[in-house]
């Protein structure tokens, strides 16, 4: 039982981001008709826009400290944070530490830029051609921002740790009656979860429940008549790529302390999405989040020991065993509307 | 034939064409080995990986290749480790700081991309195009195998750098193929007695293990060290290279009934599942009534330094580290730290160890052909503390491991063994490991047809022409 539990909340933390990073590539084919290959690079910008900040925050001058000495004997020098030389210890310290949360701010502008950026600039072109080109261009795309990242960032995984006050974890064996130690759970991890669900929360009541989201749900359904009513759709459209390059901007800022960024984050992410967004069915938002937690559950169902012991090396293609069922039983997913990829 | 167009042309062009120079690069002409210098000059290739899990360890590698060109060339700021390399009976090398044998030393530069495939193209790439004499480089040992496979067959020397696998000098050994580098079975062998010690002779262990040869010869070398001092293994779960988020194999770790984690991981790897495990709380936990332990086979700075805090108190075993006091390593340390600014890693100093000991074989041989070079590197001297029969080979010193004995048997070299711990009081962002002991080469040595490394032969060496 205890296993069971752990394995669940295991899969919501990949769930959250599966989930986030299919949200927004159903955003974006609901509305474009695009299919995005550059979306999980955006999730990887996104993660780097924390690791920038951090580096933004602990930028150092060095000072010469006479009385200690380096490895090779000369005068030591200490690197001095200017924000902690400006702002005083305290609030610099803070400011560093919280440079994961405090990112979020600095990736919402940039992301939207990035994502407009890239929908007038280039993909905009590409609305007429088949899927095929799409796909070309935009991974081509993803291509050079990757090499992009990696010119400036290197090729290493740059660890961004997470706030103080969130370090460590959680022993939720003890308060469900469990022995100590049995169901440990990072808190950062829970935080994540939380932020994935607020998220997630928001797009639905912004599309829901205001006038620009009923216009943009109408679009999705027929975007010619939505056109003949008079109302600009495409600049809406537009506004969507941005707002769906916002959101795998932010499930990347808010996962670089899971897993240290790095220049091809994005790529693991990204194939995975598809399949969630697949098996949720294309153009559905409610299943590319059904789907991005299921799957993630799955999966880590399938890493558990005795699993792979019973067939190994199932954890590595559980998702595409998944996604084959789905596609040969219901092509359309688990919940896309009747004809959509059926005929 | 509409769409047979101008694209698809060329691209059978040049796959046909691909295919047709292939067999040219093993057969060379007028030459009485691969790539014979004839002008003033000779091509070294260093084949590191710089993207991928150990691009790090590949980057350090690099600067200490350039660091040994220098020194060889004599246009360094200083002669570094040529100044105390010495031979068995305390003589001088014979390097002066003026090329190899009156040839300016030249290199390229290739990216492995941690790749078996990527590291063999690269590594063809630099004899081919390049015309490299000798392939040098690592980081992991699936690369370092195939790459000395190539080099065997294409008639060049392969001077392995950072790889650790028993296989490199195990199943896998080569004629044209010499490793410097410490191996699973010593990292077991000087590992298991610090630990049994530290830990007690009653635990049990849980493996994760890097999915590739690396992986499995270490995990075999310190399952079976520490079940000969008393541990139990409960189970080995292999990962796979760049996994990112290994918290689905941490998670059934602390039900499995184990009180120990080994993490046979390397690079960028170990730092994210070290850091997971730390996250999963596996420090702070109990089980069978003892505190929880995590133990890293091999360490090195970089990745203690990635790893951050949660290295504190870890033990692992190390090749070289830079600490420490004798006038070798001493020599280096200042030399590298003061071209580069930080001090040099043990990846950094094996494969600038590689570099000398190639360039003095070479210099000792009075050629670059490599079944000379084979010959001048296997020598016939003997290491006190290990002087046996199968235990032959060419003694050298002033390297910063101490007297060190490269066996003619399998190429492999034999010395004292570091066993390291995450430091927890750091004076510096440098000073991360403590030196918990060094074993000796008695204890760690092993016959050259020990079951962990039954299977291989060295064959003849291969000149190539």
């Amino acid at each position: 039982m205890d296993a069971i539990i752990l394995q669940v909340l295991n899969g919501l933390d990949k769930g959250s981001a599966y989930a986030l990073i299919a949200l927004g590539l159903t955003l974006i084919f609901g509305t474009l008709g695009v299919v995005n290959f550059a979306h999980g690079v955006l999730f990887a910008l996104g993660a780097f826009c924390a690791v920038t900040l951090q580096a933004f925050f602990s930028a150092s001058f060095s000072t010469v400290d006479e009385s200690r000495t380096d490895f090779l004997g000369n005068p030591l020098k200490v690197e001095v944070p200017y924000v902690e030389a400006w702002f005083g210890e305290t609030v610099g310290g803070v400011l560093i530490d919280w440079s994961v949360p405090l990112a979020i701010l600095l990736a919402i502008p940039v992301m939207a830029v990035v994502g407009i950026v890239m929908e007038r600039g280039l993909i905009k072109h590409f609305y007429k051609r088949p899927h095929a080109d799409q796909i070309l261009v935009t991974f081509g795309l993803a291509i050079v921002l990757q090499q992009i990242i990696k010119y400036f960032f290197g090729a290493n995984p740059i660890p961004v740790p997470a706030p103080d006050a969130f370090r460590g974890s959680f022993d939720f064996g003890v308060m469900l009656g469990f022995d100590p130690f049995t169901i440990i759970y990072p808190y950062w991890r829970l935080v994540y979860f939380g932020f994935a669900a607020v998220i997630i929360g928001g797009i639905f009541a912004f599309l829901r429940f205001t006038t620009f989201g009923m216009v943009v749900r109408a679009g999705m359904a027929d975007r010619e008549t939505v056109g003949l009513l008079g109302i600009n759709i495409d600049r809406r459209f537009t506004i969507m790529f941005g707002l769906a390059a916002v959101v795998a901007g932010l499930a990347g800022v808010m996962y670089a302390p899971i897993v240290a960024p790095n220049y091809d984050m994005g790529m693991n992410f990204l194939v995975l999405s598809f399949v969630v967004v697949v098996v949720g069915g294309m153009g559905s938002l409610p299943g590319a989040v059904l789907a991005g937690f299921l799957l993630g559950i799955i999966e880590s169902f399938a890493s558990m020991g005795a699993v792979i012991a019973l067939i190994p090396g199932i954890n590595q293609v559980i998702i595409y065993l998944v996604a084959i069922i789905v596609l040969l039983v219901r092509p359309r997913g688990l919940m896309g509307r009747k004809g959509v990829m059926e005929d | 034939m509409s769409n047979f167009t101008r694209r698809r042309l060329l691209k059978t062009s040049a796959v046909a064409g691909g295919a047709l120079a292939l067999p040219t690069i093993f057969t060379s002409r007028a030459h009485a080995f691969t790539n014979e210098p004839t002008g003033d000059t000779v091509m070294l290739g260093f084949n590191v990986p710089q993207s991928g899990a150990y691009a790090d360890e590949g980057a350090d590698q690099l600067r200490a290749y350039e660091l040994a060109v220098e020194h060889l060339n004599g246009t360094g700021a200083d002669n570094g480790m040529l100044e105390t390399f010495r031979y068995a009976d305390g003589s001088r090398t014979v390097l002066t700081g003026n090329g190899i044998l009156g040839k300016r030393v030249e290199y390229v530069t290739g990216d492995t991309q941690t790749n078996t495939d990527a590291s063999r193209a690269s590594a063809r790439s630099m004899i081919e195009k390049d015309g490299a004499v000798m392939i040098t480089g690592g980081s992991s040992s699936g690369v370092a195998v195939a790459v000395q496979a190539l080099c065997q067959e294409a008639g060049v020397m392969f001077m392995a750098g950072l790889t650790h696998a028993n296989d490199t000098t195990g199943k896998d050994r080569r004629a044209n193929g010499f490793r410097h580098f410490f191996n699973s079975y010593m990292s077991g062998a000087a590992l298991a007695p610090v630990l049994a010690n530290a830990y007690g002779a009653d635990r049990k262990a849980y493996y994760l293990t890097a999915d590739y040869n690396w992986g499995y010869t270490t995990e075999q070398a310190i399952s079976e060290a520490t079940e000969g001092v008393g541990w139990e293994t409960v189970n080995k779960v292999l990962t796979p290279l760049g996994q990112g988020d290994f918290s689905s194999y941490l998670t059934p770790v602390l039900g499995s009934g184990a009180d120990t984690l080994v993490l046979v991981h390397y690079g960028g790897d170990m730092v994210n599942s070290l850091t997971n495990a730390v996250q999963f709380g596996l420090r702070e936990a109990q089980a069978n009534g003892k505190d929880f332990q995590i133990v890293v086979p091999l360490f090195s700075r970089l990745m203690a330094r990635g790893a951050g805090e949660n290295i504190k108190g870890i033990f692992g075993s190390t090749n070289w580290h830079w600490s420490l006091p004798d006038e070798a390593s001493q020599v280096f340390t200042r030399s590298f730290g003061t071209k580069y600014g930080f001090p040099p890693s043990q990846a950094a100093h094996t494969v600038y160890c590689q570099t000398l000991l190639y360039a003095d074989a070479v210099e000792r041989a009075g050629s670059f052909n490599p079944c000379a070079v084979v010959e001048a590197l296997e020598g016939d001297d003997s290491l006190p503390g290990i002087d046996s029969a199968s235990n032959r080979g060419f003694v050298f010193d002033g390297l910063g491991n101490g007297p060190t004995l490269y066996r003619a048997a399998d190429h492999q070299c034999f010395k004292d063994v570091l066993v390291v711990r995450g430091k927890e009081e750091p004076e510096s962002e440098f000073d991360l490991l403590e030196v918990v002991e060094v074993t000796p080469v008695a204890q760690v040595w092993y016959e050259p047809d020990h079951p962990q490394f039954a299977g291989g032969q060295l064959g003849e060496c291969n000149p190539g022409a």
